[in-house]
């Protein structure tokens, strides 16, 4: 494997990590009105998340970064050309950051309703629109040979596309469900659980029908042929077997379930573009490349020597963090309750 | 509208308001580590009670300094991709290793200070709040790196009209970085002292929990002046860099139209930027030469003399900055600079002779507190405006960095959504800041609920 495939693999592994983690506490903001019935149920399920959110967005910054470092024409071409989208995600992360941070800061049930609006509509509106962009991504865009985008928004609002932000939006609302059925008080942990298997259902049909549009719309799976591989059908296994957990009450196995699923399906959409990072809608030599996109080999091996040093530390003390809150947040854990 | 200008007026709002909250985050992030430090040696609750206050605080405004600085990491891309391109290969890396050195560390270790009060150990709890201020620190010295890369390109070579990587070494110990990270940090511990102490003199002023606030003041006041008299000789060190990397600002800084042997240092000037003279000007005689140089004999060039050596190097063109905001911007950053070292040294002598709450003095430090936001500000005005019209001194334009598939159209529809989510941000910040710093006697219960302990969980 050379260099430039390490690092294309090791974005992938960031953007797998920010899937897997901001997929549940996006999850969890976008049902907070549906599982809490009163205020401390609310905090109750905005705590589950409280020390985690905002490391897990950190993970988002450092995919963004490593993009700069190690295919700066890729970061370029990508965020010039996805321009409005990114915007608006921009948008929705600041609101929900703030909602979340600021909610409890005053005892106003104006405040926390506008608080939780933030919430829910900053977990929301990215969940959908990261799907919206993977999907364009993958499908490809119109980049001339001079690397530029040359669409506009309605080129990123296509059919497809619309559905693959569905099928985010779904699956991490069905994650976040799984994630509160672990760590929410009892009461609230059921209620989650039992909206889980509820959600499993539209959320099936949404994934069945983007993985069957997928073979017209993407060359994904057409490049393999008719059978799709392993990734793909152990995607959809561990799909299936979430609600099967769910209803089994092995919380954490099916938690964990709905997260391979979100692992396997970026795993999926990054092995299908390589060696692209950015198809070309217009030709396949106008295709940005592992290659092409890449910095020099110098920066290339400067910055993976960091990596080497840096991820394994940032797991360590991040997995600690999960350690350390590993119990439910009880409704006797919110004060004035 | 074109859309050069639009990408640099969003650029410089988006970043002057992350600003904002970036210093306080440095300053007032180790003041707290300091001060449950304290509680964690003496056992004494006064410093309980401090840390806890203004760690809320803190959190207020980190908040807000990470959700901006997310704007920041994604902005290159989206409104400058020419440039990201250009500088990607050596200025992503400095970005790449912030956000896996300083924003996990920052982040993650917030998130269990915040929750884990009760659940950990008292030492791995005050050695969580070690890490945020230790992430927030090494967080501004990787992105410094980048910028000093900006100031004065090193360790590259140009290949197919790219900047690319030759020497990392050069660029992890850029000159410009050793002058410039003592420079700006030490602003910001200044910052995070003079916001301590403006809001513990308001609670003097009221006699509100005077021994904690008492206490408070006098670790500002240390804080204030060791930071402020730093940031004034790390700045002569900063000056005399950029006299020899970047004349051109030097000389924009002090309107220097024309060289002089020795310089005198101007005091006021009316400037014309158009005719490139300046009328009723006030000079200081040889104190350029010392900024400068550091010696009284030295000649400094001027404005049109390094303009014409600018047009045989880089062909014809324009290359002078905006003289009076650089000008003016600076004579702000330093003459507050001043003040801050002299507000500092009178509380020394008012607390030494036991005089610290004398009212005249809280009420000048209830004011200082907004003062280093302006300097700040004013420091980066000078030297970003200072080395126009590049953005890569010597190496790439602002003009040729702009993403040139971003019309005018979305650039103003961004440009006026962050504006106005910044400005509601603003608001709300200032409020949540007001209410948990003010000098309140009984707490009701309505702000109980909001009080002490439960604000670290939401």
């Amino acid at each position: 494997m050379d260099i430039n495939t390490i690092w294309y693999a090791l974005i992938a592994v960031l953007f797998i990590g920010y899937f897997f983690l901001e997929g549940f506490d996006f999850g969890v903001g976008i049902l907070l009105p549906i599982v809490a019935k009163d205020d401390t149920e609310r905090r109750i399920v905005i705590n589950t998340v409280g020390p985690f959110w905002d490391a897990n967005e950190v993970w988002l910054i450092t995919a963004g970064g490593a993009m700069f470092a190690a295919f700066p024409d890729w970061y370029a071409t990508l965020f010039s050309g996805f321009y409005l989208p990114l915007f608006l995600i921009l948008v929705a992360l600041i609101v929900r950051a703030v909602g979340f941070e600021f909610r409890g800061k005053i005892a106003d049930a104006r405040w926390r309703r506008a608080a939780d609006s933030a919430i829910v509509l900053g977990s929301a509106l990215p969940a959908f629109l990261w799907g919206v962009a993977i999907t364009n991504l993958v499908r490809g865009v119109p980049i001339g040979a001079d690397m530029q985008f040359q669409g506009n928004l309605l080129t990123l609002l296509n059919p497809f596309s619309l559905l693959g932000g569905l099928v985010s939006i779904s699956v991490f609302a069905l994650h976040g469900a799984l994630f509160l059925n672990l760590r929410a008080d009892e009461v609230v942990a059921e209620r989650s659980r039992l909206l889980a298997l509820r959600l499993w259902w539209p959320s099936a049909v949404v994934l069945l029908a983007f993985f069957l549009f997928s073979y017209t719309q993407t060359d994904l799976f057409s490049r393999s042929g008719l059978v799709p591989g392993t990734l793909p059908v152990l995607a959809m296994i561990t799909f299936v077997a979430s609600t099967v957990l769910a209803r089994l009450r092995w919380n954490g196995w099916a938690f964990a379930t709905t997260g391979l699923t979100i692992v396997l399906a970026t795993v999926v959409a990054f092995e299908g573009l390589y060696p692209r990072v950015m198809p070309s809608s217009l030709g396949k030599s106008f295709d940005l490349t592992v290659y092409n996109a890449s910095s020099s080999p110098l920066t290339l091996r400067v910055m993976l020597i960091v990596a080497i040093v840096f991820v394994p530390i940032v797991l360590a003390y991040q997995g600690y963090s999960y350690w350390v809150f590993r119990r439910r947040v009880t409704r006797r854990s919110i004060p004035g309750s | 509208m074109d859309p050069l200008i639009l990408a640099r007026w969003q650029f410089g709002v988006t970043t002057a308001y992350h600003y904002i909250f970036v210093p306080l985050t440095i300053g007032l992030g180790l003041i707290v580590a300091i001060m449950q430090s304290f509680h964690y040696r003496t056992g004494n609750d006064m410093y309980d009670r401090m840390a806890r206050f203004w760690g809320k605080l803190f959190v207020i405004n980190f908040t807000l300094g990470v959700v901006t600085g997310i704007v920041q990491e994604f902005q290159f891309g989206m409104n400058w991709s020419e440039y990201s391109r250009f500088v990607g290969d050596i200025f992503g890396i400095p970005l790449a290793i912030e956000a896996l050195m300083a924003f996990f560390l920052e982040s993650t270790f917030l998130g269990i200070w915040l929750f884990g009060r009760d659940r950990l150990p008292k030492a791995v709890h005050l050695l969580s709040i070690w890490l945020v201020a230790l992430g927030s620190l090494v967080s501004a010295i990787w992105i410094l790196m980048a910028n000093s890369w900006m100031q004065q390109p090193v360790g590259y070579t140009l290949v197919d009209g790219r900047a690319r990587l030759s020497d990392p070494v050069a660029v992890f110990l850029n000159e410009r970085l050793l002058v410039e990270a003592p420079h700006t940090i030490l602003a910001a511990l200044t910052t995070g002292g003079l916001f301590v102490l403006g809001i513990s003199a308001w609670h003097l002023m009221r006699r509100h929990e005077r021994e904690m606030h008492l206490r408070s003041a006098q670790i500002a006041l240390v804080v204030v002046a060791v930071a402020s008299l730093l940031t004034a000789t790390s700045g002569h060190s900063q000056a005399q860099h950029t006299a020899r990397t970047q004349p051109m600002k030097l000389a924009a800084m002090e309107a220097l139209w024309n060289s002089e042997q020795p310089a005198s240092f101007s005091l006021f000037a009316s400037i014309d930027q158009k005719d490139g003279t300046s009328a009723r000007e006030i000079k200081l005689p040889y104190l350029l030469s010392v900024l400068a140089y550091n010696n009284t004999t030295s000649e400094v060039k001027g404005i049109h003399e390094l303009e014409a050596e600018d047009v045989a190097k880089y062909g014809p063109g324009n290359y002078i900055p905006p003289v009076a905001v650089v000008y003016w911007s600076f004579r702000a950053m330093v003459g507050l600079g001043m003040l801050f070292i002299l507000l500092s040294l009178t509380g020394l002598v008012l607390w030494w002779r036991g005089r610290l709450e004398r009212r005249w003095f809280l009420r000048f430090a209830m004011v200082f507190l907004f003062l280093p936001y302006l300097a700040n500000f004013a420091g980066w005005i000078t030297t970003e405006m200072g080395r126009q019209p590049w953005v890569v001194q010597g190496l790439l334009r602002t003009a040729s960095a702009v993403s040139p598939n971003v019309g005018a159209v979305e650039l103003a529809v961004t440009f006026i959504g962050f504006t106005l989510l910044y400005g509601v941000l603003a608001v709300l910040d200032f409020y949540l800041l007001y209410r948990f710093a003010r000098p309140v006697a009984t707490v009701g219960q309505g702000q109980q609920d909001a009080g002490l302990g439960d604000v670290f969980a939401y």
